[in-house]
């Protein structure tokens, strides 16, 4: 794994942020143990309680459980993690057309300029 | 339980020059805290009060309670800015020379993070570059079983790639429920780690506050908060 932080916000809400992203893409796979959160901190060079909280949030949210004594593992709930996948593609969709509007793009030139740019793929 | 670390009404003049003012402050058990403030501040002053290295002009120090002593010292493993070890000692004898003045001394530790850089136990402090034996340093003070660790500018004269080994070897290694203070200007290496943060400026303190609230708050990085407050 490895994430990206900015300083600008809070590490937290970035950890759980990348975490949502990673189940939600199959990064972590479904069922996958995470590393315990010393480890998680060590890697990500963030510090303990900070992954701990961020760990907490995600065990709320229901993204990650923890099964006594074995650890934390990553939810296998299909719908639950299209859910997520759905949030981010909305999320980031919705930017990249308030960006392409900033440029001048109508809906209409923006649906085809998706097609023709992403028709070379 | 007993607080790790206050600070009550800290005093310290040399002379007729006032360091420090009035410094009141807390540490909880179990954070990392970043003591931020521009050079000659008071940074190193408060440490080494903290240390027992200086006495206060007025106002108390309790550490687990007690006032700063050999008994506060088992408990707090420091970091000088300057190393104080003996050059002419090998690897090995500095090994044992932490191990004869604290009973927390983790020797085995210590061995397993001077693997990792590649030195020999059996040689010469002095035959060593300046960046290895300030690695050295860290894994002698880190490699202690500390209830407080205090760092003073670990990551002054440093290279970027050293930063990052400080940075780790600290997250990867404090002892677990204990607390780190950390004293730096440098604040974007490091502020990902901190808890906490105690803004120092002209001897006096001026912010406290958890880390991620303050950006929440504030919408920048604390880089960035440090810079406005103190601009030049």
């Amino acid at each position: 794994m490895n994430f990206i932080f900015d300083n600008e916000r809070p590490i937290y809400a970035q950890i759980i942020e990348q975490f949502e992203i990673a189940i939600a893409s199959g990064q972590i796979a479904p069922g996958e143990k995470i590393q315990s959160v010393r480890e998680l901190a060590a890697t990500l060079k963030v510090n303990p309680n900070t992954m701990q909280k961020a760990m907490q949030e995600l065990e709320s949210e229901k993204l990650i459980f923890t099964e006594r004594t074995n650890g934390r593992f990553a939810t296998s709930d299909k719908n639950l993690i299209k859910r997520y996948k759905e949030k981010y593609a909305k999320e980031r969709t919705l930017r990249y057309i308030e960006y392409m509007k900033k440029l001048g793009y109508s809906i209409d030139e923006l649906n085809e300029y998706v097609k023709k740019i992403g028709g070379d793929e | 339980m007993m607080e790790l670390l206050e600070c009550k009404h800290l005093y310290k003049n040399f002379g007729d020059k006032e360091i420090l003012k009035d410094v009141t402050f807390t540490l909880p058990r179990g954070k990392i805290i970043g003591l931020l403030g521009k050079n000659g501040m008071g940074k190193s002053t408060l440490i080494k009060l903290i240390n027992d290295l200086l006495t206060p002009s007025d106002g108390e120090i309790l550490i687990n309670g007690v006032n700063p002593s050999v008994t506060s010292k088992k408990v707090i493993s420091y970091l000088p800015e300057r190393t104080y070890l003996d050059k002419t000692m090998t690897i090995d004898q500095a090994f044992g020379f932490f191990e004869d003045f604290y009973d927390d001394f983790d020797r085995a530790k210590a061995k397993r993070l001077l693997k990792d850089l590649d030195l020999d136990e059996n040689s010469k402090i002095s035959k060593m570059s300046k960046g290895m034996q300030e690695k050295l340093q860290l894994i002698l003070v880190i490699s202690r079983n500390a209830e407080l660790y205090i760092l003073d500018e670990p990551l002054g004269g440093v290279d970027p790639a050293t930063r990052d080994y400080v940075l780790d070897t600290i997250l990867a290694n404090f002892n677990e429920g204990a607390s780190v203070l950390i004293s730096t200007h440098l604040i974007s290496d490091i502020e990902r780690i901190l808890d906490e943060v105690i803004f120092i400026d002209k001897g006096k303190i001026v912010l406290t506050s958890d880390t991620d609230s303050l950006r929440e708050k504030e919408k920048v990085s604390i880089d960035e908060i440090f810079r406005r407050m103190f601009k030049c």
